[in-house]
């Protein structure tokens, strides 16, 4: 482990295939502590799989993933303890249907860090209390709406203290009415300093809260730079084409 | 097809021609109904005329012989087959659920070994596995079934029943959504961790409503204790009712075990239904 622990999280030529499907074709980049890096781009340019490259949810075929100075793609890493490391949020939000809100955001504090019982409830209500659902603690997911859901999700990766956040579209699936709720806890977590990887498609979000700003097109990525460069001044065609589409969705013509 | 207003009322079969004469469907409909209750009556009339009450009576329904089979009916002969049942139910589940997480192992033998014994098992007759059974001791001498006469009864069940659990098991796995698993792993749990915290649970809530048919079908299944030679304390609902039979010459004994069990298994068709429907609901 010669890397120095300068990057949160450091991407080297990451390959992905599905088959013949190649959809990740040589990603470099890096996330520094207390960074918040948004990665947008057209549906099936692969921003999903990155993002699930980085917890080894899904094996990258080639390329290095280092986390903290660990690589987790090193074959012999302890994954599972690897992963502790890095929350993560999905479009669906993936509660657990069985348990009560309070059993969401305890059950892996319990079962994988082993905190007593007393301990993981405290910081199960301080994490719901922060994202604004510490009422709903004996609910189950079934009773919520999509935003506290989503909500619920986030204080469940939260309560983890991971060094690393994921968020796949986590505003996607929500009502549009609710997603100011999740992106206002989002924008609080950012400015605590947690570092952040976001998938979105709210560009409003991407240029206030984004410290970067990725873009991606067929499995690369074709401009990385600050917020109000990439999106107030994009370089490439390609990121004008998208952000034309994205802003003013009823204008197709090209 | 040239007239319109023909074609909307006609219900031929595609492609024969329609005939202008022919009846509307509303009167068809009538006339066969009218049929079908004529048929009915007529079925009826000719039994009530036919079947010799008394003899029948005598043979079935006999209150002298009814009243020989209590209480043991109930006190021997259903616990008996609740024990069988229960035992070979609690068995089957946890064989069916070991081999439906071996029917879905990454490791090849496993699936290829819990693929054989789900379809040989499932093939095979009920009886023919109680068979295979009772010359289990002559197959491995020494060999003996623990729990004696209840451990015995309780194996034919669980294999029986084993083979289709591991079935409903798998699909009860496999229709918890991947993003379960995969909320689980990036919680930092292990696979098997996620496995039994997470994804069995559901699959078991899943799986409640076929697994009470299951259940039932095993309840019946339990009469095939009867070729195991039961005797005594032993003896389950159906060669209870048997030997009584056989001591009075009479078939009432058969009849009252027979309302004996739609007791239990018509209430817990009728619980399965329901979970099903709630399930249905709440998903
Ligand atoms: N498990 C998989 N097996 C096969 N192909 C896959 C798999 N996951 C993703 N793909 C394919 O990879 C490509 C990129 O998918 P990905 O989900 O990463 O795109 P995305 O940028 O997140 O798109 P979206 O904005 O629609 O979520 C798509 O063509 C998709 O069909
Ligand atoms: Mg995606």
């Amino acid at each position: 482990m010669a890397t120095p622990v300068t990057h949160a999280v450091e991407i080297r030529n990451l390959h992905k295939h599905f088959g013949k499907l190649e959809v990740l074709r040589g990603i470099d980049f890096a996330v520094d502590p207390g960074q918040v890096v948004c990665v947008i781009g057209p549906s099936g340019s692969g921003k999903s799989t990155l993002l699930r490259c980085v917890n080894l949810l899904e094996r990258p075929t080639s390329g290095r993933v280092i986390l903290e100075g660990v690589e987790l793609t090193d074959p012999d890493v302890d994954i599972d303890a690897a992963r502790r490391r890095v929350g993560m949020v999905f479009q669906q939000f993936n509660l657990f249907p069985h348990m009560t809100v309070l059993q969401n955001v305890m059950i892996s504090q319990r079962r994988v860090l082993k905190r007593n019982r007393a301990e993981a409830e405290r910081i199960a209500r301080e994490n719901l209390e922060k994202v604004g659902v510490a009422t709903k603690c004996d609910v189950y997911p079934g009773q919520l709406s999509g935003g506290q859901q989503q909500r619920v999700a986030i204080a469940r990766a939260l309560a983890m203290n991971p060094a690393l956040m994921l968020f796949d579209e986590p505003t996607s699936a929500l009502d549009p009415e609710l997603v100011g709720d999740v992106l206002a806890v989002m924008r609080k977590l950012a400015e605590e300093g947690m570092t952040m990887l976001v998938v979105t498609h709210e560009m409003a979000f991407a240029r206030d809260v984004a410290d970067r700003v990725v873009f991606m097109d067929g499995g690369v990525i074709v401009e990385d730079g600050p917020a109000a460069q990439v999106i107030g001044a994009p370089e490439h065609e390609r990121t004008r084409g998208f952000l034309r589409r994205v802003l003013d969705p009823t204008h197709t013509g090209e | 097809m040239t007239d319109p207003s023909k074609t909307a009322e006609s219900s031929g079969p595609a492609g024969t021609p329609l005939r202008r004469a022919g009846l509307s469907p509303r009167k068809k409909q009538r006339i066969s109904r009218i049929v079908q209750y004529v048929l009915l009556v007529a079925v009826v009339v000719f039994l009530l005329a036919r079947i010799e009450w008394g003899s029948l009576a005598a043979n079935f329904a006999k209150p002298e012989v009814a009243a020989e089979t209590w209480p043991e009916v109930f006190t021997v002969a259903l616990k008996n087959t609740i024990i069988y049942s229960v035992g070979g139910f609690v068995f089957a589940f946890l064989l069916g659920l070991l081999f439906a997480l071996m029917r879905l192992s990454s490791v090849a033998p496993y699936r290829w070994i819990a693929i054989a014994y789900i379809e040989i098992f499932r093939g095979l007759p009920a009886l023919l596995i109680f068979l295979l059974i009772l010359f289990l001791p002559l197959a491995l001498p020494g060999f003996e079934v623990p729990g004696g006469t209840y451990g015995q009864g309780i194996l034919g069940l669980t294999v029986v029943g084993s083979a289709y659990m591991a079935e409903t098991l798998r699909a009860g796995l496999q229709a918890v959504p991947r993003g379960q698993t995969e909320a689980a792993r990036s919680l930092g749990m292990s696979h098997a961790r996620s496995m039994i915290t997470i994804v069995i649970p559901q699959a078991v809530r899943i799986v409640i409503p076929p697994t009470t048919n299951q259940f039932v079908s095993l309840l019946k299944d339990s009469s095939l204790v009867l070729f195991l030679g039961v005797t005594g304390d032993y003896v389950e609902l159906t060669k209870f009712g048997n030997d009584l039979a056989s001591t009075h010459a009479n078939a009432t004994p058969i009849l009252v075990v027979g309302v004996t069990y739609l007791l239990v298994t018509i209430p817990l068709g009728y619980l399965a239904s329901r979970l099903e429907k709630r399930q249905g609901k709440g998903r």
